[in-house]
């Protein structure tokens, strides 16, 4: 299992567009990808789940992924997350 | 994961009154259980549960009025230690003043209400066992069928969302979509409900998110319901074997509990809602004393022993 910790500097946090896109990128791999924030995790899978943790801007999550390209899945989630603006 | 509730969000919620200790009022409960000191008053500290919230009626408060100053003292000093959490007195009465003073010394909240001990006992176990109970976040959407509440699961875009759609079209109600929190309100009891933000939402693939409340009405829609069951949908592969029967019963093991799972094979052609509307039926059917293939294997076995009664 691969995991990663980082912050999320988007301006808008994960609002609805962003959160949109971080799922359709989620969507391309085919390992198990789960995003956390404080005890709650969800499925990186699925908009609402995304949407329920309510991501703000400077939040702590961290996205873990289990699978064959689990590796390149965090790695190209952490880079959406880490970018100011989309 | 370890919940926890602090003594200022009890006192909140039964509107207690904060006599001392305020600085302690961050303190954190760990266990539903509320202890009554009676041994300990008497002098028996050997197994004192210090980590559970100290209840202090009328049989305690007029008990410690009629020890002497320096035992007094003494037994309630004891009574504050590094792991108690705060003392409540009930019935609207005054604290002893040596209590006052050694919890004010350890920064120990002393609350106070003007409910007798067991009512209010039974108030703050039952809030506390609720706050407590073990939680956990699943994938999956949970739908209330004929009173059986129905956790259906399986991978991203397998069609948990669109077989919801459609129960609520037949009539049943949604619970949750994609994210169900569940709680363990007892022991073999989960109880699940929809993330505040979420809740009454259903994302449909080319449709977005829409509101099921708004759509279809109050009646489309619970809060929380108990998890009876589980449906896992997963794809239809070839060279697996799926239950022709319905003899053997697979279990799902969430937060402790054991519930029956079953898993359903997609493929185009087989309406999702139909199975899954059948299968809580059957559930509830089972759960009222018959089962289907349980009753027709005793039938084949009787006429496998005597052909001839079947004629």
């Amino acid at each position: 299992m691969v995991e990663k910790t980082t912050t999320v500097n988007l301006k808008t946090g994960l609002h609805a567009r962003p959160a949109a896109l971080f799922v359709q990128k989620a969507n391309q791999f085919s390992s198990e990808i789960f995003v956390a924030k404080g005890d709650k995790k969800v499925n990186a899978k699925s908009i609402m789940g995304i949407m329920s943790l309510a991501v703000a801007n400077g939040a702590e999550i961290s996205i873990s992924a289990e699978g064959s390209d689990a590796e390149d899945a965090v790695e190209a989630l952490v880079e959406i997350v880490s970018k100011e603006e989309l | 994961m370890a919940n926890m509730v602090t003594v200022r969000e009890v006192a909140d919620q039964f509107d207690l009154e904060i006599l001392a200790g305020e600085k302690g009022l961050s303190r954190e409960l760990i266990t539903s259980d509320l202890y009554r000191p009676g041994m300990e008053l008497a002098g028996f500290f050997t197994y004192y549960p210090a980590e559970r919230m100290q209840m202090l009626g009328r049989t305690e408060l007029t008990f410690i009025s009629g020890l002497t100053e320096k035992i007094r003292r003494e037994r309630l000093r004891f009574l504050c230690s590094e792991e108690t959490p705060c003392f409540c007195i009930t019935r609207g009465q005054e604290p002893p003043e040596e209590l006052v003073e050694e919890a004010g010394k350890r920064q120990i909240p002393i609350l106070r209400s003007g409910t007798s001990t067991t009512r209010l006992s039974s108030k703050v176990t039952n809030y506390l066992e609720k706050r407590l109970a073990p939680t956990t976040t699943m994938h999956g959407v949970l739908v209330d069928i004929y009173g059986v509440g129905v956790l259906i699961t399986g991978s991203s875009g397998i069609g948990k969302s669109e077989t919801a759609l459609e129960l609520v079209k037949r009539g049943h109600r949604l619970v949750a979509d994609d994210a169900v929190e569940i709680r363990q309100a007892e022991e073999n009891y989960l109880v699940g409900h929809a993330p505040e933000l979420i809740r009454y939402l259903l994302e449909i693939r080319g449709l977005g998110i829409i509101n099921v409340m708004t759509l279809f009405g109050a009646g489309a829609v619970r809060d929380y319901k108990r998890i009876s069951m589980v449906i896992q949908l997963e794809a239809w592969q070839e060279n697996r074997q799926y239950d022709r029967l319905g003899l053997e019963e697979d279990r799902i093991e969430i937060i402790n509990t054991s519930i029956p799972l079953l898993t359903i094979p997609v493929r185009p052609g087989r309406n999702l809602a139909v199975i899954v509307e059948v299968a809580a039926m059957n559930f509830r059917l089972k759960r009222m004393g018959y089962h289907a293939a349980q009753t027709f294997a005793q039938k084949l076995n009787q006429s496998l022993e005597d052909p001839e009664d079947f004629d």
